[in-house]
């Protein structure tokens, strides 16, 4: 059974859809990624995870449970981290903690033995007795983080844990959510950034409140269609006016000093023929995370537009 | 059970821990009361002393400068002076110098010895009407204390052809703390345990924690109990202190049960935290919380509570409006407790609408608490 189920999932805001049609499913022992653009709808998809909003089509479950059933256990076993700060700033780290241990009703020997993990982990515990809102924004997320990690629950939702979180916080919080991986929970995560849709076993990308493309990280860039080259050399005002607009150019972005562009699939030989006369040429780069999902959304515009 | 009792422990004590760190709240929930009785029973005070009063004595006997002595040694009456006659002294009161006139008539004393019945005339400036009326009251109560009848006669009042004698039980010297006290215990109840409720649970949504709380197995009777029983204790606490000063400043008579006095203040309470919470499950902002809370609960425990103006004075509709106000039934308990020495064999009516009030405000309040965010 799996951890963490949508089915056919849709919310709306009014006339808004913010998540329309979304099937996605996080085994045990899984860290899945939510990717895709601010507005995508994957805090609305958590939120309906968590049980904190009723979908108005489709159903959710977690632990085979609807979460928002009466008396559902579900919430036993179930942490979830929101985007938005959520701890109470007038208390402190260790007073958050307590308060989420006690709501879990975790006993005095397991809270002190967890807690000294977390914090060990997190590196937070010589600030147990700072407030909350006294933290920095990577330190407030790894409090954050540690009070939905508290009672070990078997699924975990985190919505954009590393928002605004610097480097060195950034790789603490990956490596806790790895270490209770590991252990078996299921980890469904959101994130903006491609980069770290790299991070995660499996990857839905989401876009404008559908999962356009759903696999393991490194077999989705893999099984890319689209060529992703680099131009190499010419001048750049005459590339850029060349390449902006022109149909077979997917998205063109520069990458230091070159221009990464995406292409239609089969278009390189036309391109590379159109650069010849401005001294350019087309060189071949393996695709990364942002390639494939500028691709992926194109390739869902050009569907619908079919 | 075991869960229940610790998820609501640990919501209250991280409530109470809210209240410590934040002075304000604590402020709001004790000094205010203490500052605003303090308020209330010195400044706003219906009682007048030292009202200025000229005498014309047509007898100027023993007897008569005996008893203009008396009839202005107590705080309430002040010898404002012999005037020659009554047209002068009335000429006084025009200008507003003194707002009544004793006459002794001539041969009152004579009168007196004679074991004949001997009157006083009494002229009072009606402008004022509470002034009148208390003046009235205060030298006929002086008089009558002296054995004597006064015929009293306002400037613009005929001379009543049947004379009461009346007796003020509870409230004999019709001192307004004693009045207002239990009015002003209402009042400032209502506000402190409204507007904290108002704010602690709007506050839970504004900055988010509310998702938080809801994605664990915390129920919404835990919340809503969780965060309720620090501010009831608070509530009591603050009973306590307005009742304490009210005794010990005032000198408000305790005379009552005080089990009547714990029943009727936690119904009391319960309603007005209910009408708290159901104002910020609904608004789910602080800012318009604290506008819904501060408005609902000030103007009607003042105003229609008859703690200050009273119900049998306003008109029909207000009447009937005042019947949906808890205010009213707690004051009206608190002033039988405190100064009749009621108990609950009496009270059970205002306990009874006290609790109807809790009961209904709680139930829409957790009717329209959703545990959803949006």
């Amino acid at each position: 059974m799996s951890a963490l189920t949508a089915t056919s999932l849709v919310r709306r805001y009014g006339a808004v859809e913010a998540v329309r049609g979304v099937d996605l499913a996080v085994e045990p022992g899984e860290l899945h990624g939510l990717v895709g653009p601010d507005g995508a709808g994957k805090t609305t998809t958590i939120g309906c995870l968590a049980g904190l909003m009723h979908p108005d089509a489709g159903e959710v479950r977690v632990l085979g449970e609807d979460p928002m059933a009466r008396g559902s256990s579900a919430r036993e076993h179930l942490g979830l981290m929101p985007q938005e700060y959520s701890l109470y700033g007038d208390l402190t780290v260790g007073e958050n903690l307590h308060f989420f241990g006690q709501l879990f009703g975790l006993d005095r020997a397991t809270y002190r033995a967890r807690v000294e993990r977390l914090l060990g982990i997190t590196r937070l515990a010589p600030f147990a007795d700072r407030r909350a809102d006294a933290l920095s924004g990577g330190m407030y997320k790894k409090l954050a983080l540690s009070c939905a990690l508290l009672h070990e629950p078997e699924a975990l939702l985190l919505d954009e844990p590393t928002n605004g979180v610097d480097p060195v916080s950034r790789r603490e919080l990956w490596e806790l959510i790895y270490a209770f991986v590991d252990d078996g929970m299921a980890v469904l995560v959101s994130t903006p950034t491609m980069d770290e849709a790299a991070r995660c076993h499996l990857v839905s990308l989401m876009h404008e409140g559908r999962i356009v493309a759903q696999g393991a990280p490194g077999a989705l860039t893999d099984a890319l269609e689209n060529p992703v080259c680099e131009v190499v050399g010419g001048e750049r005002g005459a590339l850029h006016e060349l390449l902006e607009g022109h149909e077979a150019v997917v998205a063109a972005s520069p990458a230091g000093a070159r221009l990464r562009v995406v292409l239609t699939p089969g278009a390189e030989p036309r391109i590379a023929a159109d650069l010849a006369p401005l001294g350019a040429e087309l060189r071949r780069v393996p695709p990364d995370f942002e390639d494939l999902f500028l691709a992926t959304v194109w390739r869902a515009g050009h569907d619908e537009a079919a | 059970m075991r869960r229940f009792a610790q998820r609501v422990l640990a919501l209250s004590s991280k409530e109470v821990r809210h209240v410590v760190r934040d002075p304000r709240s604590l402020y709001l929930a004790l000094g205010m009361p203490v500052v605003m009785i303090l308020l209330f029973g010195f400044g706003v005070s219906f009682d007048l002393d030292r009202l200025p009063v000229a005498f014309v004595d047509h007898d100027a006997s023993a007897t008569t400068r005996a008893l203009r002595q008396r009839l202005t040694a107590s705080a309430d009456l002040s010898d404002a002076g012999l005037s020659t006659s009554v047209a002068e002294a009335e000429r006084r009161m025009i200008a507003g110098e003194v707002v009544a006139v004793v006459v002794f008539p001539p041969g009152f004393e004579a009168r007196l010895r004679r074991g004949q019945r001997a009157d006083v005339q009494l002229l009072i400036d009606g402008a004022d009407n509470n002034t009148a009326v208390q003046v009235r009251a205060k030298t006929e109560a002086a008089l009558r204390v002296l054995g004597l009848s006064a015929s009293a006669q306002a400037v613009n009042a005929g001379k009543p052809p049947v004379s009461a004698r009346s007796w003020t039980r509870f409230n004999p010297e019709a001192r307004s703390a004693v009045f207002l006290v239990p009015g002003i215990a209402a009042y400032v109840l209502a506000i402190v345990a409204v507007l904290l409720t108002a704010l602690t649970v709007a506050r839970e949504w504004e900055r988010g924690s509310m998702a938080q709380l809801f994605a664990t197995p915390v129920g919404r009777l835990e919340i809503v109990i969780g965060k309720l029983l620090p501010y009831v204790a608070l509530g009591a606490l603050a009973v306590l202190l307005v009742l304490a000063v009210g005794t010990t400043v005032f000198d408000v008579p305790f005379r009552g049960s005080p089990l009547a006095l714990a029943v009727l203040s936690i119904l009391f309470l319960a309603g007005m935290l209910g009408q708290g919470l159901m104002i910020s499950v609904i608004t789910r902002n602080q800012m318009v919380a604290t506008q819904a809370g501060a408005l609902s609960s000030m103007l009607p425990s003042m105003l229609l509570s008859g703690f200050v103006f009273p119900i049998e004075n306003m008109p029909a509709p207000l009447q009937a409006v005042s019947a949906i106000v808890p205010a009213r039934y707690y004051v009206d308990g608190l002033r039988a407790i405190l100064l009749r020495g009621a108990g609950l064999d009496t009270l059970w009516p205002q306990a009874l609408a006290l609790l109807a009030f809790a009961a209904v405000t709680v139930a829409i309040s957790t009717a329209r608490f959703r545990r959803v965010v949006a």
